[in-house]
């Protein structure tokens, strides 16, 4: 049995921002043309939310395994997520971070076979408790999928409230919460004036960002990204980053991304998961300065420096 | 020093003269040739059969729409006349052809919701041992004789469906399709109806379940991720995605209900009277119209036959082609 520590510490807390988010964003993307910034750096460059670190925000899992039929997925995965902070998930292909984002709103379970043991716990309650309205669970823990998937016979503004029809919520703002919810994932400027067009007619990214706004308009605790940038162009990649970068000051993010620069620049904190062979395994996590300049795991060293994966 | 400009041209540019296209051929093989002459001639055997059938129908029947023209099809008559008093032979397929239509529309508005709901039970609702026997029932269904549907109708479902017939009598008597001219409720269009709705129950629950398994997970995940209900995810997701594929399964079973005979020339009482109050006992169809004089009839009274046959061939041609329509208008939307 493997123990592993992954508490996150509530650590540098002296680590002060001042300046608005965006402007030290712009600062960090003209270095990064003068000079190939290292993950270190551009994790090192990047500024952090954990001011607003308050302990126990409420969200984390305790030894979750998961299986697929008898293939055993993942293994005891205990990891706390602080509010307001952006938890980035890393490791090679196959090493169970995509199945654990998929236990933490009980997306796991769709798949034929699929099976999980251990805890996910939000707000002080069991999210796998018997008796358990899922449908709720997901309102609180909403997801961002690989492949921008907004409703093709909705409108774009019908896409974003589309929550509220499927989850059948009763609102009176609905073009408030519309234009808040896209001002958001920073979409409104581009579809404020065809919010009746169909959401098929956007771009790749600008999908995506429906998406985005489309999750959001439940008001979710909790904003799962399973590598919501991996079918992008950079230019649409960067815009939701700075998207997630703005959501962080709200809500828990946790992104699954197999681009290291985009763990480095967007997160507060790192997850390694790693399988050798057996079940996928949480090697290590901290904070993203920490995993990206002095790891401490072996693997996790050469996992980020490029030497396998 | 460049003392030419010429020389500095590059050899791709445009000189101005558009060049033939060319033709794009290639030799086929000969097992190539051999294989494409068999598969040629499968796909023109189906349309050469078709043709000759239209075209024999045609040609047997002219001499009955010559005499009669639109009368034949607007017609509520049909009489071989009489020799011996000089009454003139009267065939006219009206009734027959309003029959049709209420029958058909009966049958769907019976089969379409059972059908999309056993779909959408076996695709999302049914446990993953029933789903593969109840498939195969339903396909099954498909494989029994209609005559065994008609003999049923006949002997088993009749007496209860008198019963039902009555209730709609006294309940929503004041609907006129639910009027009784005389209080006779047996072999009505309605008891005709339900034989011929369960016998198309199998057509549309297979193509609907095939059209709702396409569905793309990930728009169905996206929807439960939203806190969708089953229902719900099944009303924003699956139907909007699945209503080409209803509209279409729609049209099959009523061109397939449209030229049922034998159930309905069992159940149905035939005459050549236009009724439109469906729990009377009145009606036919032209198939079964076909089937019941086929026997007996001789020269002119059987090319009026082969009229009939022709003209339900074009409105089933017609129903077909107007079903292509739906599905591709409803599909651009939704998918």
């Amino acid at each position: 049995m493997v123990e592993i520590n992954s508490k996150i510490e509530p650590a540098q807390t002296n680590e002060i921002q001042s300046e608005p988010r965006s402007k030290s964003r712009q600062e960090n993307k003209m270095q990064e043309t003068n000079q190939v910034a290292s993950l270190a750096s551009v994790a090192a460059q990047t500024s952090r939310a954990i001011n607003k670190f308050t302990p126990g925000s409420g969200f984390e899992t305790k030894n979750v395994h998961a299986w697929f039929g008898k293939h055993h997925a993942l293994a005891d995965v205990s990891l706390e997520f602080p509010s307001n902070t952006v938890t980035a998930l890393i490791g090679p292909s196959g090493c169970g971070k995509t199945t654990f984002l998929r236990t933490l709103n009980r997306m796991h379970e769709f798949i034929p076979g699929a099976a999980m043991a251990g805890q996910v716990i939000l707000d002080g309650q069991d999210i796998y408790e018997p008796g358990t309205d899922v449908t709720k669970i997901r309102l609180k823990i909403g997801m961002v999928f690989q492949k921008p998937n907004p409703f093709p016979s909705m409108t774009i503004g019908e896409n974003v409230l589309s929550g509220l029809r499927l989850a059948q919520l009763k609102r009176s703002n609905k073009e408030e919460l519309m234009e808040e919810c896209l001002t958001r994932a920073g979409l409104w400027n581009e579809v404020k004036d065809r919010l009746g067009a169909h959401g098929g007619s956007l771009s790749g990214g600008q999908q995506q960002r429906l998406c985005i706004a489309r999750a959001l308009a439940v008001k979710p605790e909790v904003l799962l990204m399973d590598e919501p940038c991996s079918a992008l162009d950079p230019g649409s990649t960067l815009r939701i980053e700075e998207t997630i970068r703005q959501l962080a000051g709200s809500i828990i993010v946790v992104i699954v991304t197999h681009n290291m620069q985009q763990a480095a620049r967007i997160s507060d904190y790192t997850g390694f998961f790693l399988s050798d062979g057996g079940p996928g395994q949480l090697i290590e996590v901290g904070t993203t300065n920490e995993i990206f300049s002095q790891p401490k795991d072996k693997r996790t060293e050469d996992y980020i420096t490029g030497r396998f994966g | 020093m460049i003392t030419s400009q010429d020389s500095l041209v590059p050899l791709t540019t445009y000189s101005g003269v558009i060049p033939e296209k060319r033709e794009l051929t290639t030799r086929p093989r000969f097992s190539d040739k051999v294989f494409r002459a068999i598969v040629t001639s499968g796909g023109f055997t189906s349309l050469i059969i078709l043709g000759l059938i239209a075209l024999f129908l045609t040609l047997q029947s002219s001499t009955v729409f010559r005499q009669f023209g639109l009368h034949f099809i607007t017609g509520f008559e049909w009489s071989q006349g009489d020799p011996e008093s000089g009454a003139p032979a009267k065939f006219g397929i009206g009734a027959m052809l309003i029959g049709t239509l209420v029958v058909s529309m009966i049958g769907l508005m019976i089969a379409l919701p059972i059908s999309v709901g056993t779909a959408l039970f076996i695709n999302y609702y049914a446990p993953d041992w029933l789903r593969k026997p109840l498939t195969i029932m339903i396909d099954l269904m498909a494989a029994i004789p209609s005559v065994i549907y008609g003999l049923w109708g006949f002997f088993i479902l009749m007496p209860h469906a008198v019963y039902w017939a009555k209730l709609l009598h006294k309940y929503l008597g004041f609907i006129p399709i639910f009027r009784m001219p005389s209080e006779i409720y047996e072999r009505s269009p309605f008891i005709a109806g339900i034989v011929v709705g369960i016998m198309i129950i199998p057509i549309i629950t297979a193509i609907t379940r095939e059209v709702f398994s396409q569905v793309p997970l990930d728009r169905v995940q996206a929807a439960y991720a939203l806190g969708a209900t089953r229902w719900t995810m099944i009303r924003a997701v699956v139907l909007p995605f699945g209503a080409s594929g209803v509209a279409g399964g729609a049209m099959l079973g009523l061109g397939r209900a449209m030229g049922e005979t034998v159930a309905i020339y069992l159940v149905l009482n035939l005459y050549f009277i236009p009724n439109f109050n469906i729990l009377f006992s009145s009606g036919g169809n032209v198939a079964s119209l076909i089937v019941s004089k086929f026997g007996e009839s001789e020269d002119f009274e059987l090319r009026a036959l082969m009229a009939a046959g022709l003209v339900l061939f074009v409105v089933t041609l017609l129903v077909n082609f107007l079903s292509d329509l739906i599905v591709k208008r409803t599909a651009r939307k939704g998918r």
